[in-house]
C-alpha cells in the first residue's frame, strides 16, 4: 500500500467511527451535552468578557458588544500597563505574606492533625478538642476583628520590636506585613488540621503500630512514616491555603488598612482601582482583576485536581 | 476543663524537660507508658511525681495522650488564643461603651446598651433581615444547581475533566476579582445581563442601583461562584452510592427522573448537610464581595448585610463597641448553623 492509500483508509475509518457515534448518540445525549456547554457558558462568560474589555481602548468598550473581541483598531495593552504598574508592588506585597502563611500552616496543621489522629487516647477527649478546631473553620471573622486589631495595636505592638528592621530602610508598614502571617496562619491552622486529619484517619496504621511496638518515639514515627507520606495532601493543603490567603480582603483591610500603604496587599489596591471622579474605567478594573488573579488562576490550572480535593473535603 | 489544662501544662513540662536531658531513656517512663508498666515507687529508676502524676494523666485519657500534646497543644493553644480568646474578647467589648480614638475600652462600667441599640436601629434590623435572606436564597440557589451538574455529570460523559474545571473556576477567583466581573456584567449600558434581556424584550434594569433588586443580584453573582463547590462535594456523594441502587431503581421500573428523587437523592444529607454549612459561612462572609462593588465601607443600598454593617460600624464610624455587639450577633448566627453540624458530625463518628 502506498501512502496515499494508507491515508485514504485511515480516512474512511474516521468518518466511518465519526457515523457511528453520531448515529449512537441519543437525542437524551444531545440534550445532555447541550446543557452542560451552555452551563459551561454560564461560567466562562463574565470571565471572558472581562478579558476581551481589559484589551478595548475606551471607544470600543461602548462601540462593540461586551463579550465581542475588541476589533483590529480597538486593542490597547494601556490599561495592562496601569494595573500592572498600579498593581505590582502589591503583588510583591501579598506574596510576602501569602507564601510564608500558607507554609506555616500547612507544616503546624500537619503535626496538629498527627497528634490527633495517629496516637491512641480517648475518643471521648479527643472529640471536644476536634470540634473546637472544626468550629475554627467556620467562625465568621467579623466576629474577632475588634479585638484582632486591639491585639496587634495595643498589646504586641510588633512596629516597636521590629524597630531594627526599620532601622534598615524598610518601611515601617511592613509591621503589617508580619501580623497578616501571624494572623492568616492562626485562622488557616483549623482547615489545614482537618484536611490532614481526613487523610491521616485513612493512613494504614500497621507500620506505625508496629514501630510503636518496636520503641520508637512518636517524634520519629512522625518523622520517618507519616511525614514522607504526606506528599499529595501537602500539596492539596497547600494550594487550598494559598488561594484562601491571597483571596482575602478582610485581614488586609483591618491590619493594612490603607491602599498607599507600601506594604498594600494587591487585593487592597484592586479593590479601589479605576473608580474615580468621573466615572468607572472598566477595562483598567479588568485588566486589573485579570493580573491580580494571576497566581491563583496559575495555581488552579496546574494543579486543578488538588484544589478540587481540598474544596471538597 | 481549667484543671485539665494545669496537670496538662505541668506535665508537658516535665516530658520536654526529659528530651532535653535525657533522649529515649525518657520514654521508658514517660509518654509510652500503657498500664502494665507503671512504675512502681522504688523500683530502678523511681519517678518524681510529676512522672506519676502523668502516668495517672495517660491511664486516664490513653497511653499516647501526654507524648502527643507536644504535636497538638502548642498549635491548639493558638487556635485557641486568636478564635476563642477573641470572641470572649470581643464580647467584653461588646459590652463597654467603647468608641472614637480612644486606645483602649474602658471595662470598668459593662452593660448591654449596644444590644439594645441594635434593635432600635432600624440599618441593624435590615441588615439581619437582608443577610437571612442571602444565607437561606444562596445557599438554596447553590446547592440546587450544583446537585443539577453534579447529576449530568455523572452521567458517565465525554470531557468530564473539562467541564468539571470550567465549573470549579470561579471559585479559585477572589471576591475581588469576581466583584470586578460582575459590576461589569450587570452594567447599566454595556452590561452583559441587560443585553440578554433587551433580547427578550426587558431592561435595561439597574442591577445595582435598585434596591428591591440588588441583593437578588449579589445573590445569583454568588452562586456563580460557588455552585462548582456544591457541584464536587455532591459529586463526591454521587460517586460514593453503590450501583445496584441505581440498577434495582431501574429493574423497578423507575423513571430516571424518580429514580433521583426517590432513591439517589435521600442518600445526598450527608453531602447536602456539609455543603450547606460552608456555603452559609461562606455567605456571611460576602463582605469582600460587597466591599469591593463600591470599593468602601457602604454597600448599594439594600444590599447591607451584617458582616458589612458590623465592619463599616467599627472601622470607618470608630463605633467600635457597637460593632462588636453586631458581631456577636453575627457569631450568635454562624452557631446556630455550626452547633447542630458538629453534633451530627460527632454522632457520626466523623470528628
Amino acid at each position: 500500500m502506498s501512502d496515499a492509500e494508507i491515508r485514504r483508509a485511515d480516512a474512511t475509518t474516521r468518518v466511518a467511527r465519526l457515523r457511528r457515534t453520531v448515529q449512537q448518540t441519543s437525542p437524551g445525549e444531545v440534550v445532555l451535552y447541550a446543557v452542560l456547554v451552555v452551563m459551561a457558558g454560564f461560567y466562562l462568560v463574565p470571565i471572558e468578557s472581562g478579558l476581551v474589555t481589559s484589551i478595548k481602548t475606551n471607544t470600543a468598550i461602548i462601540g462593540t458588544a461586551p463579550y465581542a473581541p475588541p476589533g483590529a483598531n480597538g486593542v490597547t495593552l494601556e490599561k495592562w500597563g496601569t494595573a500592572i504598574d498600579a498593581l505590582l508592588r502589591g503583588m510583591g506585597n501579598s506574596l510576602l505574606y501569602a507564601v510564608p502563611a500558607t507554609v506555616i500552616s500547612a507544616v503546624l496543621g500537619s503535626v496538629t492533625a498527627y497528634g490527633l489522629t495517629m496516637p491512641t487516647w480517648k475518643r471521648a477527649y479527643k472529640a471536644p478538642l476536634i470540634a473546637l478546631i472544626v468550629a475554627g473553620i467556620f467562625i465568621p471573622y467579623q466576629a474577632v476583628l475588634v479585638p484582632l486589631t486591639q491585639f496587634w495595636s495595643q498589646w504586641v505592638g510588633i512596629a516597636q520590636h521590629l524597630s531594627f528592621v526599620w532601622a534598615l530602610g524598610v518601611p515601617d508598614d511592613y509591621a503589617g506585613i508580619v501580623e497578616l502571617v501571624i494572623t492568616h496562619v492562626a485562622y488557616g491552622l483549623p482547615i489545614c488540621t482537618l484536611l490532614f486529619r481526613t487523610y491521616y484517619k485513612t493512613m494504614s496504621t500497621e507500620m506505625i503500630e508496629s514501630a510503636r511496638l518496636d520503641g520508637a518515639s512518636l517524634r520519629r514515627v512522625y518523622r520517618r512514616i507519616v511525614l514522607p507520606l504526606s506528599g499529595p495532601m501537602f500539596a492539596v493543603v497547600l494550594i487550598y491555603q494559598f488561594t484562601q490567603i491571597w483571596n482575602d480582603l478582610l485581614f488586609t483591610l483591618v491590619l493594612v488598612s490603607t491602599e498607599s500603604s507600601p506594604a498594600a496587599p494587591v487585593v487592597l489596591i484592586l479593590a479601589g482601582l479605576g473608580s474615580s471622579l468621573e466615572g468607572q474605567d472598566f477595562a483598567l478594573r479588568m485588566a486589573g482583576a485579570f493580573f491580580a488573579a494571576l497566581p491563583t488562576l496559575a495555581v488552579y490550572i496546574f494543579f486543578g485536581e488538588e484544589f478540587a480535593e481540598g474544596v471538597s473535603a | 476543663m481549667f484543671d485539665l489544662y494545669r496537670r496538662l501544662s505541668g506535665a508537658l513540662g516535665r516530658s520536654s524537660g526529659n528530651d532535653n536531658a535525657s533522649g529515649n531513656e525518657a520514654r521508658t517512663d514517660g509518654g509510652v507508658v500503657s498500664d502494665r508498666s507503671v512504675p512502681e515507687p522504688g523500683s530502678e529508676s523511681d519517678p518524681g511525681p510529676l512522672a506519676r502524676v502523668g502516668a495517672a494523666v495517660d491511664r486516664r485519657l490513653g497511653s499516647d495522650f501526654l507524648e502527643s500534646s507536644l504535636f497538638w497543644l502548642p498549635p491548639f493553644l493558638l487556635i485557641a488564643l486568636f478564635v476563642y480568646g477573641a470572641i470572649i474578647w470581643n464580647l467584653l467589648i461588646s459590652l463597654t461603651d467603647y468608641r472614637g480614638f480612644a486606645n483602649a475600652p474602658d471595662y470598668g462600667n459593662l452593660d448591654f446598651e449596644m444590644y439594645t441599640r441594635a434593635l432600635a436601629d432600624p440599618g441593624f434590623i435590615d441588615a439581619a433581615v437582608n443577610t437571612l435572606i442571602l444565607l437561606v436564597a444562596f445557599t438554596g440557589a447553590t446547592l440546587a444547581v450544583g446537585l443539577l451538574l453534579a447529576i449530568l455529570i455523572d452521567r458517565g460523559i465525554r470531557f468530564e475533566n473539562a467541564f468539571r474545571t470550567i465549573y470549579l473556576l470561579p471559585m479559585s477567583l477572589s471576591f475581588v476579582v469576581t466583584a470586578q466581573f460582575w459590576l461589569w456584567m450587570y452594567n447599566f449600558n454595556n452590561g452583559i445581563v441587560n443585553l440578554l434581556l433587551g433580547t427578550v424584550g426587558i431592561g435595561p434594569i439597574s442591577f445595582l442601583g435598585d434596591q428591591t433588586i440588588v441583593l437578588w443580584a449579589v445573590i445569583f453573582a454568588l452562586m456563580w461562584q460557588f455552585s462548582g463547590y456544591a457541584m464536587v462535594v455532591y459529586l463526591a456523594g454521587l460517586r460514593a452510592i453503590p450501583t445496584e441502587h441505581y440498577e434495582a431503581a431501574q429493574v423497578d421500573g423507575a423513571s430516571t427522573l424518580k429514580m433521583y428523587w426517590r432513591v439517589i437523592i435521600p442518600q445526598l444529607k450527608g453531602a447536602t448537610i456539609s455543603a450547606a454549612v460552608v456555603l452559609m459561612v461562606f455567605g456571611m462572609k460576602a463582605f469582600d464581595f460587597l466591599y469591593s462593588l463600591v470599593g468602601g465601607y457602604r454597600p448599594p443600598n439594600g444590599a447591607d448585610i451584617l458582616a458589612t454593617k458590623m465592619v463599616r460600624e467599627a472601622y470607618a464610624n470608630l463605633n467600635w463597641a457597637y460593632g462588636a455587639a453586631i458581631a456577636i450577633v453575627l457569631f450568635g448566627m454562624a452557631l446556630a448553623v455550626i452547633g447542630p453540624y458538629l453534633v451530627y458530625e460527632y454522632r457520626r463518628n466523623n470528628l
